[in-house]
Order: structure tokens, then sequence, then C-alpha cells
């Protein structure tokens, strides 16, 4: 009950001044963590969909649902963490590259199938999309070679199949 | 065509609102030029906007709706956020309505401008800032609904200046657009007849009546719940008028001065079935140690209390009312003499004592007659401290919902404001404040509004000459180490009479029946002040994070009731 994980749940807010505010405002104060937000447009005009990681035991991650759904720009609010989904996160990360070991980094981006994206004479950007712990692999091979950036999206998520990612159980 | 101004009064006219507390200032200027056009609309000018949402509140918690207050952008509305936090704490339908810079000035820190939406937004249920003139009409309809619906809360809407002086064809709105918002009122009848075994096989069951229990007024059904089960009813702070104090099954307040017989019928019960609370830390205290005995089963409207405090073993998320609409029918009625018979042995061996150092008059004494000399049709209005709680633990009217006061945010100064607004929800009832001399310093320049608007508010200033409850707790926890609790009071019979207002000062035990009577009497306002025993301590008290089995009662030289 007590165990502490990463919960991802997902939300059709309603597109409007403050709604983020409101969202981050209610984690912060009823003392919630979150570990990423990605939040864009969906297919709804006047909606968006955010996609909340957030790390807690059950009981608490089941209060932070709740307490979202209460607020009133919040349409709906699944906890999609037991649930088939795909779920994807976007990275960039700037690289140290000499002529010397610009060859053997391109074939790391070819076994991550990500992109460079940018070459200059003394750096590469590398792009690379997949789930958490890709990205932190991919992230951990290139250290070596000297990462000066790096910018991470945060997940974004939709389950599997044709039923509506928040088609909540009532 | 119409002003935005104009259609906001014809709007809360159509929410049928009958008055709003406030005062004017830059941003609300074309506010209260429409508002003069519109009389029907009675205009309760107050002297601080603080003021202005606990009179609301008062008014609100009185009437069951949105009570409404006005006030200018700026310090105006930042005056309004402590009375705003205690609506949202205590559950209290409001609309709070606010003026706001013209909008080609916000963002540019113009004179009197102030971010009031991202303030409020913790201590709201919802806010608006209005941009559009053809929304005001929207807007306003939302807020109502949004306010009194569901668990009722305080609902800010923010309008610019220029936006209640531009012109719209939208005078009217007959939708809304709340996609996010589902009040869930109506209990889902099969999660109701899950509960019934459970409380059917109690053999030790007791109710926990808290203020959802007044907002879904659902008072007989209480009562004919707790006398089908044979259920002793115990209630929190603000579930104290669900439930006549004069029933033979009423166990008076829970908590940290709960009554010992409440707390512990509670931490004796087999079963606890909790209806419209939210099992606030003063109410339970250790959770850890909470009703150990007890399956507990939690009736609320809001489904984010279940488990936010107490995890129930079971649930059902709906208005109380609803619920026990579709669970009385299905209770059995049960034999339970002998536990009603363990709590009322309980009632009799640990009475509410006195704990009186000297023989100076005793605030518990006052406030027992005036709780006493509370009829049906008489309101109790009290501020937080050591008087609210000798007044929770006296109050014994039947009248339902007589008893107002700051639960969630304890704010002091809440109860001449409060009983202002209570007056004006009830002319024709009696209002009784019962304030404490700290408290009553914080707001007391409301007097005036008491006189202008010529409300017969009868005033019980306890005066003992320390901020009383945190000398308690000094004296108790801190070696009587008293660090700025002494109060240099002002003589309250000569600022009675400052603002018109007639007083007197009662000393003596014998003179405070009289005393009363005489106020009483007396068709307008009339303020009391009595000067208490300085030392004198609430009991029973359960310590900051003990359990409600950790009872301290009043010493031994007290004296029994």
């Amino acid at each position: 009950m007590s165990v502490e994980k990463s919960h991802t749940l997902i939300s059709l807010v309603q597109d409007e001044p403050g709604v983020l505010t409101r969202v981050a405002g209610l984690f912060r104060r009823r003392g919630f963590n979150i570990e990423s937000l990605s939040v864009g447009h969906c297919e709804q005009p006047g909606l968006s969909r955010m996609t909340i990681v957030v790390k807690g035991d059950d009981a608490s991650v089941d209060q932070v649902t709740k307490q979202l759904d209460k607020l009133i720009n919040v349409v709906n609010v699944t906890d999609i963490t037991r649930e088939n989904m795909v779920a994807r996160e976007l990275a960039l990360f700037k690289v140290s590259a000499t002529p010397e070991n610009r060859s053997e980094l391109m074939q790391l981006c070819d076994i991550f199938r990500s992109k460079i994206v940018d070459v200059a004479h003394d750096s590469l950007i590398v792009e690379v999309t997949g789930g958490g712990e890709k990205i932190d692999a991919l992230g951990n091979l290139l250290a070596p070679f000297g990462v000066t950036e790096m910018a991470r999206t945060g997940i974004t998520a939709l389950t599997r199949g044709g039923k509506s990612s928040t088609d909540s159980e009532d | 065509m119409k002003t935005g101004a104009q259609v906001l009064c014809e709007s809360l006219i159509s929410e049928g609102v009958e008055v709003i507390f406030g005062i004017s200032g830059g941003t609300v200027i074309p506010m209260y030029d429409a508002f003069s056009e519109y009389p029907q609309i009675r205009r309760v000018l107050v002297r601080h906007e603080q003021a202005a949402a606990h009179a609301a509140a008062g008014y609100a918690r009185v009437k069951n709706r949105a009570g409404v207050c006005v006030a200018t952008s700026g310090p105006g509305a930042t005056n309004l956020v402590t009375g705003i936090a205690d609506a949202y704490m205590d559950s209290t339908p409001m609309v709070v309505i606010t003026g706001q810079v013209a909008c080609s000035l916000i963002g540019k820190d113009a004179f009197q401008e102030c971010d009031i939406t991202g303030i409020t937004i913790p201590i709201t249920k919802h806010n608006y800032l209005v941009r559009n003139p053809d929304d005001i009409a929207r807007t306003i309809k939302e807020a109502f609904y949004v306010a009194q619906t569901g668990r009722p809360g305080p609902v800010l809407v923010d309008i610019p200046k220029d936006v209640q002086t531009a012109l719209t064809d939208v005078t009217y709105a007959d939708a809304m657009d709340l996609p996010g918002y589902k009040p869930k009122c109506e209990a889902d009848p099969a999660h109701v007849a899950s509960v019934v075994e459970l409380l059917n096989r109690a053999e030790r069951p007791v109710v926990l009546a808290g203020r959802g229990v007044i907002v879904s007024q659902a008072y007989e059904e209480l009562k004919a719940l707790a006398e089908t089960m044979q259920a002793p009813v115990v209630h929190t702070l603000l579930g104290l008028g669900s439930f006549s104090p004069q029933h033979y099954l009423d166990l008076g307040m829970l908590g940290h001065h709960g009554t010992g017989y409440a707390n512990r019928a509670i931490q004796n019960a087999d079963l606890l079935l909790a209806l419209g609370t939210r099992f606030g830390d003063r109410a339970t205290m250790r959770t850890s140690d909470f009703a150990p005995k007890a399956v507990v089963v939690h009736v609320d409207i809001d489904a984010a209390e279940i488990g936010k405090n107490v995890a129930p073993f079971a649930s059902v998320v709906g208005d109380v009312k609803s619920v026990l609409a579709h669970l009385n029918p299905l209770l059995k009625s049960v034999d339970r003499s002998d536990w009603v018979s363990q709590v009322r042995r309980w009632k009799a061996d640990y009475p509410l004592t006195f704990h009186k150092p000297t023989k100076k008059l005793s605030a518990r004494e006052v406030i027992r007659k005036v709780c006493r000399n509370a009829d049906d049709e008489t309101i109790v209005v009290t501020g937080v401290g050591q008087h609210q709680m000798f007044a929770a633990q006296e109050y014994c009217s039947p009248r339902t919902n007589g008893f107002i006061s700051s639960g969630g945010h304890g704010t002091m100064g809440f109860e001449l404001p409060a009983a202002l607004g209570a007056q004006v929800a009830c002319p024709d009832e009696a209002v009784w404040v019962v304030a404490g001399d700290g408290g009553f310093q914080m707001t007391m320049q409301e007097l005036s509004t008491i006189v202008q608007e010529g409300l017969p508010v009868k005033i019980a200033v306890i005066s003992n000459g320390y901020l009383g409850m945190v000398r308690q707790w000094q004296e108790m926890f801190c070696n009587r180490n008293y660090v700025d609790v002494n109060i240099h009071n002002p003589d309250f019979v000569k600022l009675a009479d400052a603002y018109g207002i007639p007083a007197v000062r009662v000393a003596r035990e014998e003179d405070v029946s009289g005393a009363i009577e005489r106020a009483r009497a007396h068709p307008g306002a009339f303020l009391i002040e009595f000067t208490v025993e300085p030392e004198e301590n609430v009991f029973p008290m359960c310590a900051a994070g003990t359990s409600l089995n950790e009872l301290i009662e009043a010493p031994q030289t007290a004296v029994a009731r």
C-alpha cells in the first residue's frame, strides 16, 4: 500500500488562461511532487491534454487524482499506470564531438534509432524519442563524450486500443 | 444594449440575490453606479472588506445559499482574502465580486492592481477574470451554480473597470459552459445497500454528524436514522445544529475539546457512521488511534474526502440527505439498549466541569446562560478561542442550524461581521454574538455597520484580558511562560456608547441573567461586557498530538456541573 512508484495520469483540461497554474498549484499546496508534466492541444477543440507523472503510493495518487478532478477546468483525469499504454518522451542532447569520435557517436545514435539534427564543428545535437528509461540509457552512454546541454519534454501518453484514454470507470 | 455593470446587477437579481455586503472603491465605481438603479438589491456598507466576506458567510450559513460580497481591486480585494479562506474551509457558499483595473492596464502594475484570481486559486472553489462584457451573464450564472451545488464554496469573479462600462447585447445567459463540473449529489442506491449490513450488524454504533447534514438539510433523516439504529449522535464543531442537543441520543461535540462522553463513545464504538465531515484534525486528534475499534463508514458529497484523513472500511459518495433517504428504509430496528445505557452512564459520569481558580465570574457560566437563553428563534454566532469552545459545549438550543462559528480556518474576528450577515438574513430572529475580547477587537469597527443598518444584534464580549486559548496552552505546555497574551482592553461599554449602542458591564454572577434579559428586551443592538476570571481554562481537552483517549479533565478543584 505504501510503496512509492511513478504513476502516469492523463487529463483533459479546458484550454483557458491559468489552467496550468491551477494544476501545478494544486500539486504544490497538497505536497505532491510532479516528476514531469507535458501539455498541448488535443483532438477536441477547446481542450488540452496533460500527461502528468507523479510519484507516490496508491493512496496518495488516488488523493491527487480526486483533487485534480475537483478543479472546475479539469474535464477528466485518469490514472493509466496499470493500462496498456504508449508513453513517449522526446529529448535533445547537445554533445561535444570531434572529427575523431563523430562516427562512434553516429553509430551509437543508430542503435537507439535517434537522429542527429544539428552538426557543428565541435558538437552535434541528438534527438531521441522513447520511454524514459531509453532516454536515460542513451544519456548515460553519451555522458563520456560530454553532454553540454539536455532538454526533455516529459512523458506524453495514450492508452493502446480503440477505447479513449480518458474514459473513466464510472 | 446594456453596460457590463447593468448586466451584472440583472444577473444577480435573476440568481435571487437580495443583499450584497461590500465597500466601494476606484474600480467598482461603475458597478455601484449601476447598483443604484436596482434598489431591489439591498446594499450593506461595511467598514472593512474582511467583514464583507464574513457577513456574506454569516448570511450564507443561515440561509443555506450563496452570500455575496463586493470589493474594489488591490487592497479591497486582498482584504477579502481571510474571509474567502474561511468560507473555503467551512464549505460556505459565497460569490465574491471584485473590481479590477482596466484590461489595458492588467499586468502593468497599475494603481491598485493586484492579481486576485492568482491569489485566491487555493482558497476558492473556482474563480474568473472576465475580460469581455459578453461573458458577464454566463459567468455570474456559473459562479452561483458552482458555489451552491455539490460541496459548497466561494467563487470569485474579477471584473475590470472597462468591462463594467462596456456595452453588450448579451444581457442574459441560459447556458453554462462547465464540462469539468459534475457534482455528484444523488447517492448510488447500490453503494448505499452495500453498507446496510454493516450498520444492522453493529452492536455499538455511533453517528458522527458534520456540516454536510446541515448543508443538505438532512435533519429529519438524521433523527430517524439515530432513532431507528438506537445510535448515539456525536457532532463536529460545524455539525452543531444538525441534531437537537436535547435529544436523548445526543452526545455533543467530539475532539480536542469534545465532551468526555462523546470521545468515549467514539473510542469504544464498533461502527462509526460519519456523515458529511472531513475528519478534521481537531475532531479526530491522532488519526492512528481514532475510533480504534470501529468499522468506519464515510458518507460525503466530496469524493476527495474519502480516505483523505481517515481510511474508511466503506464509503458512499453523495449528499447526506440523499444517502439517508435511501439508507433509512433499509435499516432494521435493533435493540441496542445496553449500548445506549452505557453512553448515558458516561454522560452522567463525565459531565462538563468548571475550572475556575478564583471566585470571579466564570466565562463558562456566562456563556451557559447566554446559550440557555437562546430559544428556537435565536442564532448564536461565535469567534474563535476559549469562548467558542465553551459555547460549543454549552449550546443547547433545539433550533436547527442555529450555531454559526468559524471552524476550519479558525478566524478570530469572524463573530461580529458574521452575526451582522446572519441578522440581515433573519431579521425576525434574535442573533447573539459570543465574542472574546481578543477576536472582538479584530473586527469591532463593524459596530458602526450594525448601527447604520439598524441591526438588533446582541453582543456578549467575554473579557478576560488575555488571548485566552493561547494563554491556556502557555500555562499547560510552556510552564506558564505567558508571552504576548496579555491584552489591554478599551472600555467596551464606552466604546459601544461611542457608536450609539447601549451597553452594560457585568462582573458578578448575580447580574448575568438580568443583563441578558435587558439585552433581549431592548429592541436594538446591545452590548454586554462580561468581566470574567482571567485564568479559567477549557476542559476537557486532548493535548496536541495525542489521541481522543488521552482526555485531560478539569483539575480536582473544579466544581461539577
